[in-house]
């Protein structure tokens, strides 16, 4: 079985590095799938959760990021990127109220596209949290 | 001549600096292995971004983004990485002088420019000398995440893309080693000299998804972010290396202050016991 390497890099040093058989994640323009031999790509992704499928598949929440692949290597470089038990679910939880609090209070444009995001952010991180 | 109490007082007093000295040496030491292995740690990534984005800004075709092109310079922000504390040697006020005299040398009115300082530092020589500060960090921790700093370097590269500022210049003590650190000043946007490096190295092509020109958008930003902290990276090492030395002249200079005051107390004993024997000397000889 052909395999890939995936590494995972932020700011804050490598979270992962593994091979596996897919790399399943939502770029910016859409769904993406990919499998060993694919051609070089570059796509940014949304904030999202990466599936990495294999004998020990894995889930990742990453926001900022984006991803690049080679035949046999895919890395993701992304400005922050967690695994499932890395997230810090009360803080998440505490993120996304406080965003919610502040889309609610009307604003300016730059405030709510922020607090927009960092809602996504924290949505994400719960998602990736409680469906392990 | 110090009387012997007056010796002895400065003996203890020295001997306590030393012991504060000697613990902020060791502490320091500690604090830059830490930040080296974050500077380390946070190579994989400035490596990869880089590669990738000198390899889709040196493809030429339609590679032309504002954040790439120079334009004429209206206002120009200094971001200046300095430390919340002192007792780090001429490791903030090198830096400091540094963009002093520059920012005298190419401006002649405020509204030319502005600065972004890190650390208390900084903030209180520019506020002092009446320079606009258009953004301040302080009390950043001594192994900065990423995520701590994201709202700064964001703004700032905002501001950028907004067209607030039209060239941004970092300054920063670049860590060379232990003991030798240099104040260095880089212009980091516009990025004019992405597609100089890539033009020498062309190793992969790639396939954009949706197109070069929105990855563009997201990635160049991300980008100088990148550089700015590693920038912060750099400058935290630098400070621990700096204080580290600094605290070790200053233990130098303990051990030899006291071995000074050693000798002089034992001389002024000395000297009394002598005056002391002569005195009962002379008494016991005018008795007889």
């Amino acid at each position: 079985m052909n395999t890939l390497t995936v590494s995972v890099v932020t700011p804050d040093g490598p979270v992962l590095e593994d091979t596996f058989e897919m790399v399943s994640c939502k770029a910016e323009s859409g769904e993406l799938g990919i499998l060993p031999g694919h051609i070089p790509l570059v796509a940014p992704l949304s904030i999202s959760g990466v599936r990495l499928k294999g004998p020990n598949p894995e889930r990742i929440a990453v926001s900022g990021g984006f991803l690049e692949v080679r035949p046999d290597k895919v890395t993701i470089l992304a400005q922050s990127a967690e695994r499932p038990e890395d997230i810090d679910i009360e803080r998440a939880r505490a993120a996304k109220e406080r965003a919610e609090r502040r889309l609610q209070a009307k604003q300016d444009e730059i405030d709510f596209r922020r607090a927009e995001l960092a809602l996504k952010r924290a949505m994400n991180r719960l998602d990736i949290a409680e469906n392990r | 001549m110090a009387s012997l109490r007056d010796i002895k007082t400065r003996i203890t007093s020295t001997q306590k600096t030393k012991q504060i000295t000697k613990a902020m040496h060791m502490v320091s030491a500690s604090k830059l292995s830490k930040a080296e292995e974050f500077a380390k740690a946070f190579d994989p990534y400035s490596n990869k971004i880089k590669e990738v984005v000198t390899s889709i800004a040196g493809s030429g075709q339609d590679a032309d983004h504002p954040m790439l092109q120079t334009r004429e310079v209206k206002k120009t922000a200094y971001f200046v990485i300095a430390s919340d504390r002192g007792l780090a040697g001429a490791f903030n006020s090198g830096v400091l002088r540094k963009v002093y005299r520059t920012i005298q040398d190419r401006h002649q009115s405020n509204d030319e420019f502005a600065v972004i300082v890190v650390g208390r530092m900084a903030r209180d020589f520019f506020q002092k000398r009446g320079i606009p500060i258009l953004h301040e960090i302080t009390g950043l921790s001594d192994q900065p995440n990423f995520a701590d700093v994201k709202d700064l370097t964001s703004e700032t590269v905002q501001l950028f893309i907004d067209g607030e500022i039209d060239e941004l210049v970092i300054f920063y003590n670049h860590f060379v080693s232990a003991i030798s650190q240099e104040v260095t000043s880089k212009k980091l946007l516009p990025l004019t000299d992405l597609q100089d490096e890539a033009s020498g190295s062309s190793k992969s092509m790639y396939e954009y998804e949706p197109n070069q020109q929105e990855i563009l958008n997201v990635l160049l930003p991300q980008y100088a972010e990148s550089l700015i902290f590693g920038a912060l990276l750099d400058s935290k090492a630098s400070e621990h290396a700096a204080r580290m030395t600094a605290m070790q002249n200053a233990t130098d200079n303990a051990d030899e202050l006291i071995s000074d005051l050693s000798l002089q107390y034992n001389r002024a004993r000395q000297a009394a016991i002598t005056q002391e024997i002569t005195e009962i000397v002379s008494g016991a000889a005018a008795l007889e």
